[in-house]
């Protein structure tokens, strides 16, 4: 445990979490937190159970057993649509846009769950300076967006409910490595500015980087895990999620 | 040349009230992917509910036409809202999860239980209400000539911005908004915070309260009406928003004014005993030749 873990309270704790569909478990048993100000990676290969750890935060599907403790509340009863209300926020793996809406109206949605919406305009202005293409493209349909646009807007549209936690799946999918540069890039950026980040990813060498503390998932366990730079020289990680650089 | 003109009057009228009536089963269709077979007895309603606010109204003598329309088309659309947002929560929400056939037969079952309902409590035979607004505009001379009843200009007029107001409230509101997020990606917008729940149930409110402005307004026009009269109609304002593209809401209006426009055109030359025939040929030609319509997107195969 960490000198910050025996100070402050987690922001989101997780324990002993079960999660399965159907009769096939899929997430065994895992255990994490989440602390104010941090920014937690989560890394793991294709199947691990990144996704559907974090979708279940929302019950969808409903964790089977364990406990999901966010700001001192247990979340595994709490209605999907109220969860964003808590103060969590998710950038979905795939972006999951409103494609026929406007840039603008999608990031109007974003602002459903904030706690002042009076503070909405202002967030906006700061949203359009970080991606100053979504401000170019305000009135577009966001579903003619190119890939590396719409997931700024994924991102821009969770940034506008003013989260407490930003949870991120899977950023940098089909996104040229430019473009994952400068996302990670708005991420550490956004992150300087307080907010709380817990990013799930396989590109493991920029989640690590970015990343204060992280987690090894392997096939629904938690395998390793310590500071990004630690596992980052990590022979176990470099050799499964680095591929041996 | 007066007898085109007076059909194509007459269409748009027509039109005008099966766009009214489309917009809720294209909005529910939108939303939860399901036609509500319910929604032309909620249509019947309404006419019923016109025929009891006016009953009651100058019961309690009130005689202004312009109030007696204003309020009765207030009173029909918050009632039928009310029964449209029950009918969701009791007969199509239960069934959400269920295969695409069980919330169909539920919707019949309504139809069947609103239809029996009116009969044994009001009676089979013919209602009617009197003439409140009497007077037309003609145009040509004494012997041929077209008319434009004040009855349907307004019918014209309400309609048109019953439309605009729906329009505007979808395109600019957050409530809006929420709509087409939802019809979109249902899922994604419960996690951003949308009660999508209640957000279908506004749909239905909306459909319903559209399907009011048009049974007042036709009800008033027309003076009879009976239990029965919301199948013909519910499918003729059915096939115009198939006609649009089932889904689109620009889409129901222009299917409406289309096939109001086809109907009179067509009984009022060719053949006015086979316009429902017309209209159901008309159906089964876009099912079979364009089934997502003029304005709605390819339907996508789902394996
Ligand atoms: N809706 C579902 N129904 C049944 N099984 C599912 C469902 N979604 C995921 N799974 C299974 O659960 C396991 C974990 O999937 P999950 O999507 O959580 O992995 P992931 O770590 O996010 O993978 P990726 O990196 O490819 O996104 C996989 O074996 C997958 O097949
Ligand atoms: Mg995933």
């Amino acid at each position: 445990m960490t000198a910050q873990a025996a100070s402050t309270q987690a922001l989101l704790s997780i324990r002993d979490l079960r999660v399965s569909y159907g009769p096939t478990e899929v997430v065994h048993g895992i255990s994490l937190d989440v602390f104010p100000g941090e920014i937690v990676s989560l890394i793991g290969s294709n199947g691990a159970g990144k996704t559907t750890l974090l979708r279940s935060l929302y019950g969808v599907p409903r964790a089977k057993s364990g406990s999901i403790i966010f700001a001192g509340e247990d979340l595994s009863q709490v209605p999907t649509h109220q969860v964003a209300k808590r103060g969590l926020s998710l950038v979905p793996e795939g972006r999951r846009i409103f494609s026929g809406m406007s840039v603008l109206e999608n990031l109007k949605i974003g602002q459903t769950s904030r706690a002042d919406p009076a503070g909405a305009e202002e967030d906006l202005e700061w949203i359009y300076q970080m991606f100053p293409r979504l401000k170019e493209r305000s009135a577009q349909r966001a579903g003619t967006l190119s890939g590396g646009e719409q997931q700024m807007l994924a991102i821009g549209r969770s940034l506008m409910a003013r989260p407490r936690l930003l949870l991120l799946d899977e950023p940098s999918l089909g996104l040229a490595p430019l473009v994952v540069r400068s996302i990670f890039e708005t991420l550490r950026t956004v992150a300087a500015q307080g907010m709380t980040i817990f990013l799930v990813e396989q590109n493991a060498h920029q989640a690590l980087r970015l990343a204060h503390r992280a987690y090894v998932l392997s096939t629904g366990r938690i395998s390793l895990e310590g500071p990004g730079q630690e596992l980052l020289k990590n022979p176990e990680v470099k050799a499964a999620y680095l591929g041996g650089h | 040349m007066y007898v085109l003109g007076q059909q194509l009057v007459n269409g748009l009228v027509l039109g005008a009230t099966y766009g009214l009536i489309a917009v809720g089963y294209t909005m529910v269709y939108g939303i939860i992917g399901m036609i509500n077979f319910a929604h032309g007895d909620v249509y019947m309603l309404s006419a019923y509910l016109t025929a009891i606010a006016l009953a009651v109204l100058s019961y309690w003598g009130l005689h202004s036409p312009w109030l007696l329309i204003v309020i009765s088309l207030l009173f029909a659309m918050a009632l039928t809202s009310l029964i449209g947002v029950v009918i969701e929560r009791l007969a199509y929400r239960p069934l959400r999860k269920a295969n695409r056939l069980a919330p169909l037969i539920s919707a019949i079952g309504v139809s069947l239980i609103l239809q029996n309902y009116v009969q044994l409590s009001q009676g089979a035979r013919n209602q009617g209400v009197p003439t409140l607004i009497d007077g037309a505009f003609r145009f040509g001379n004494e012997q041929h000539f077209f008319q434009v009843t004040y009855n349907q200009l307004l019918i014209v007029v309400v309609a048109f911005f019953s439309m605009l107001g729906l329009n505007l409230l979808v395109s600019y509101t957050a409530l809006g908004r929420a709509c087409r997020a939802t019809q979109q990606d249902r899922e994604m917008a419960q996690i951003l915070g949308i009660p999508a729940d209640r957000v279908i149930a506004a749909v239905f409110a909306m459909g319903a309260a559209m399907a009011a402005v048009a049974g007042v307004l036709i009800t008033l026009n027309y003076g009879s009406f009976d239990f029965s009269i919301g199948f013909v109609t519910g499918i003729k304002a059915f096939t115009a928003a198939v006609l649009g593209g089932i889904g689109s809401l620009p889409g129901a209006m222009l299917g409406g004014i289309l096939l109001g426009l086809a109907e009179s055109l067509f009984s009022g030359f060719v053949n006015s005993d086979y316009k429902d025939v017309f209209a159901f040929a008309l159906l089964v030609s876009i099912l079979i030749f364009r089934p997502s319509g003029l304005l709605g997107k390819p339907v996508v195969e789902k394996v």
